[in-house]
C-alpha cells in the first residue's frame, strides 16, 4: 500500500500553463500518475497537451472528480492558490513553491486546519510525493524509484531525498511511498503525519527519515517514535557542520542561538531507538542491512 | 537578513514604535555634527552585526564635543569578534528606570507566533529564560487573528510590567506586532524596552531579522541590502545569483540541492577535511552557473581542493559536466576538482568528462570516494 495518494488519485495541476507547470504537470502524467486537469484563471476551455484546462479549482474537480491538486505558482500566489484548492473540494494539495514569506504559510495553515480540518498539504517548497509505480506528484524523477516497498521514506530535503531512493534502489530495495515534507519554517505535513501514516501501512515494513538544522521536528519525531512507532527507522541529519544563525539554503535550515542543532536532533532520534547514521550512504547501507534481516 | 541596530530603530520608527532620537555617523566629523543636533549626553554606538558590543568598548556616553570626538575616533575601525566598527549610531541618552524585554518570532512546532515579554530586560534572554523562566511571559498569538490591544494589555499585566508602563508597552507591543507581520520579520526584538523615570516607554535597542521570501512586497528594503554582506566571497556570490555562504576550510563545495550541499559540508568533515563554503547550485543549473559557483570558489585563497557533488534529478548530470568543462575553458581554476556525478543521465556525464580527466579533474563513483580524495588533495 502507499500513503496519502494511491493509483486511483486524480490529480489537477494549479498552473499547468506555466512553463514548471507544464514541465512537471506532464512529467506526472507519463509516469502513470491520473493527471485529469490544470487550473489556469482565463485560460478556461483550452487545454496542455491534451489535459483540459479550467479557470477555478472549483470548475476543474467538478468536472474531473480530482482530489489532489499540484500547486506550482509563484511564491505571491501560492497561497491564495493553496486556499482556492481547499475551498474547491480537494483534500490533499501538493505545493513545491518554493520563496514562499514565512508568514503567508503561517496564516494559510492555520486557516487550512480551522477552516478544512480534512485537508492535507504537503509543502511548501518540497519535492513532493512518489508511490512508485502508482502516482507521482512533484518533481522528483520516477526512474529512480523503485516500487514494491518495503521502506517508506519521508525528508525534508529534496536532493537527499533523491539520493536516499537511489541507495535503496540500487540495492534492489522498492519503496511503498516517499514523501519530501519540504525545507520550510511552516510545513503542511511534518515528520509525525508521515511516520503515522507508514506506521499503519502494511506494507511499509521499516522507515527512513531524513531531516535537518532548524526547528524541532525531529525531536518531536523523536517522542512520537519512542511511544507509537514499532518498524525500525533509520535517521540521517543533515547539517551537524552548518554555523549557527545562517539560512542553510532552505528557509527553515537555520539553527537559533542553540536551537536546532543536528546534535541534539541525532540525540534525540538515538535515545527513541532510531538507527542515527552520519551520512546519507550510511544510512542506505543500515537500511539494506535492516531490510534484509527483516 | 539581519538588519543592524540603527536599521532596525529606523524599521520601528516606520511602524510607529517610539525610539531614541538619532542618526547615522561614518566619521568623527558626522558623530559631532549628529550629536550637536540630538543634543547630550548622548550614546556613541558601533553597529556592528554581532553581540557583546558594550564588553568589547562599542557602547560609550559622550556629555560634550570632545568626549563625542574621543570615543567615536576609538570605535570607528574597532575590530569587534571579527566584525571592524565602520558606522555609528549617534542618540540622545536615556535615562533608564526599568529595562523589559519583548519580542515575536515564529513558534515552528506550534506553527503560531510567539511573543515574549519579561520584566527582567537588558540582559540575554536566553539566561533569564535559563535561570528565571517565570520571569518571561509567552503569548501564543494565531497568525489568522493577530494580536489586538485587549490582549496586550492583559500580557502586559500578566509580565507584570510597572503599572505607569502598561498602558503604553501594550500599544507599543501592538505596533511591534504589526511591524513583525506586515513588516515580514523573522524576529522583531526590543531589549532593553525602557520605561524612563518621567513615565515613557521606548525601544533602547532593536534587533531585527528581515524574511528574504518576501522581498517581493518591500522594496523598501533595497537600502538594508546595500550594507547587508561583509564577507567578500559572499558579495561576489551574491551578484552572480548564488546561494553561498562563506566557511573558514579548505574545500570548496558546490552542490545541487540545498540538502545535499549540507550533506556535503558534513561529509568532508567527517573524512578529516573542512568545508571553505556552502553553495546550493539548485535544479536545472546550466554551463553558466556551474561557471559562476568555479569562479566564486576560484577567488577564496584558502581553496586547495574543490568537490562538485551532483545528484541529478531535474538536473541533468550531461548538463552539468557540460558546464563543469566550459567553466573550465573561461576560467583558470587554482585548485585540482574532484566530481562526483550520480542520478539522472549519469552515465553520459560521466562519459563527457571522461577524456579530460587528468590530476586537476577527477571522477570518484560516490559521495564519500570523493569527499576522501577531495581531503587528501586539499590538505597535500
Amino acid at each position: 500500500m502507499s500513503i496519502f495518494v494511491d493509483e486511483n488519485t486524480k490529480v489537477i495541476v494549479q498552473g499547468l500553463t506555466g512553463g514548471q507547470g507544464k514541465f512537471h504537470g506532464l512529467r506526472n502524467r507519463d509516469y502513470g500518475t491520473k493527471v485529469v486537469g490544470g487550473v489556469t484563471p482565463g485560460k478556461g476551455g483550452s487545454d496542455v497537451d491534451g489535459i483540459p484546462v479550467f479557470d477555478s479549482v472549483k470548475e476543474a474537480v467538478a468536472a474531473t472528480g480530482a482530489t489532489a491538486s499540484f500547486v506550482v505558482v509563484p511564491p505571491k500566489f501560492a497561497s491564495a492558490a493553496i486556499l482556492e484548492a481547499a475551498a474547491g473540494g480537494i483534500t490533499f494539495i501538493v505545493c513545491i513553491t518554493e520563496g514562499i514569506p514565512a508568514h503567508d504559510e503561517a496564516v494559510t495553515y492555520n486557516r487550512l486546519v480551522e477552516e478544512y480540518p480534512d485537508v492535507r498539504l504537503l509543502g511548501p517548497n518540497c519535492p513532493g510525493i512518489i508511490s512508485p509505480g502508482k502516482c507521482n506528484i512533484g518533481i522528483t524523477s520516477g526512474d529512480i524509484a523503485l516500487a514494491g516497498g518495503p521502506v517508506g521514506i519521508v525528508s525534508r530535503s529534496g536532493t537527499l531525498t533523491y539520493q536516499a531512493l537511489h541507495e535503496l534502489s540500487q540495492q534492489g530495495i522498492g519503496q511503498t511511498t516517499c514523501v519530501g515534507i519540504g525545507g520550510d519554517p511552516v510545513p503542511g505535513t511534518n515528520f509525525i503525519d508521515c511516520l503515522a501514516a507508514f506506521e499503519a501501512d502494511p506494507e511499509t515494513r521499516a522507515v527512513m527519515m531524513i531531516g535537518e538544522i532548524g526547528g524541532s521536528e525531529e525531536e518531536r519525531a523523536a517522542e512520537w517514535i519512542k511511544l507509537h512507532m514499532t518498524k525500525p527507522v533509520v535517521s540521517y541529519i543533515a547539517g551537524v557542520t552548518a554555523p549557527a544563525g545562517r539560512k542553510m539554503g532552505h528557509a527553515g535550515a537555520i539553527i537559533s542561538g542553540s536551537k536546532g542543532t543536528a546534535q541534539a536532533k541525532m540525540d534525540a532520534l538515538a535515545a527513541a531507538g532510531v538507527h542515527v547514521c552520519l551520512n546519507p550512504t550510511e544510512a542506505g547501507q543500515k537500511m539494506v542491512e535492516i531490510v534484509q534481516a527483516l | 537578513m539581519d538588519l543592524f541596530e540603527y536599521q532596525g530603530k529606523q524599521y520601528f520608527a516606520r511602524f510607529g514604535i517610539a525610539v531614541s532620537p538619532g542618526d547615522v555617523a561614518d566619521t568623527v566629523e558626522e558623530a559631532v555634527s549628529v550629536a550637536e543636533r540630538v543634543g547630550y549626553p548622548v550614546v556613541v554606538k558601533a553597529q556592528v552585526k554581532v553581540g557583546g558590543r558594550g564588553k568589547a568598548g562599542g557602547v560609550k556616553l559622550a556629555h560634550d564635543l570632545e568626549e563625542v570626538r574621543l570615543h567615536a575616533g576609538n570605535i570607528l575601525g574597532l575590530d569587534i569578534k571579527g566584525h571592524v566598527v565602520r558606522r555609528l549610531w549617534i542618540e540622545r541618552s536615556s535615562d533608564i528606570a526599568q529595562e523589559y524585554y519583548a519580542s515575536f518570532t515564529l513558534d515552528r512546532p506550534n506553527k503560531t507566533h510567539l511573543g515574549m515579554l519579561s520584566a527582567q530586560g537588558g540582559v540575554e534572554i536566553e539566561v533569564v529564560a535559563e535561570e528565571n523562566p517565570d520571569a518571561i511571559a509567552f503569548l501564543s498569538i494565531d497568525p489568522v487573528r493577530g494580536l489586538d490591544l485587549a490582549t496586550a494589555r492583559r500580557w502586559v499585566h500578566e509580565a507584570q510590567l510597572d503599572e505607569v508602563a502598561r498602558e503604553q508597552a501594550a500599544e507599543l507591543l501592538v505596533k511591534l506586532y504589526d511591524c513583525y507581520t506586515t513588516g515580514d520579520c523573522d524576529l522583531a526584538e526590543i531589549n532593553p524596552l525602557i520605561l524612563t523615570p518621567d513615565g515613557t516607554v521606548h525601544a533602547l535597542d532593536a534587533k531585527v531579522t528581515l524574511d528574504e521570501n518576501a522581498s517581493f512586497r518591500h522594496p523598501e528594503w533595497e537600502e538594508f541590502r546595500a550594507t547587508e554582506t561583509e564577507d567578500p566571497r559572499e558579495k561576489m556570490a551574491k551578484e552572480k545569483g548564488l546561494n553561498y555562504i562563506g566557511l573558514d576550510g579548505t574545500v570548496g563545495i558546490i552542490a545541487n540541492g540545498a540538502g545535499l550541499a549540507m550533506s556535503t559540508l558534513d561529509v568532508v568533515n567527517q573524512v578529516g577535511g573542512s568545508a571553505a563554503n556552502f553553495l546550493d547550485i539548485g535544479g536545472g543549473a546550466n554551463a553558466d552557473v556551474m561557471a559562476a559557483a568555479l569562479e566564486v570558489i576560484n577567488a577564496d585563497p584558502k581553496v586547495t581542493a574543490i568537490f562538485v557533488n551532483i545528484f541529478g534529478g531535474i538536473t541533468r548530470v550531461d548538463e552539468v559536466a557540460r558546464g563543469v568543462l566550459e567553466a573550465l575553458s573561461r576560467v583558470d581554476i587554482a585548485a585540482p576538482i574532484v566530481v562526483r556525478l550520480d542520478g539522472t543521465n549519469a552515465v553520459e556525464g560521466r562519459e563527457i568528462l571522461a577524456p579530460h580527466l587528468s590530476d586537476r579533474l577527477i571522477t570518484e563513483p560516490t559521495m564519500l570516494d570523493a569527499a576522501r580524495r577531495a581531503v587528501s588533495l586539499a590538505n597535500a
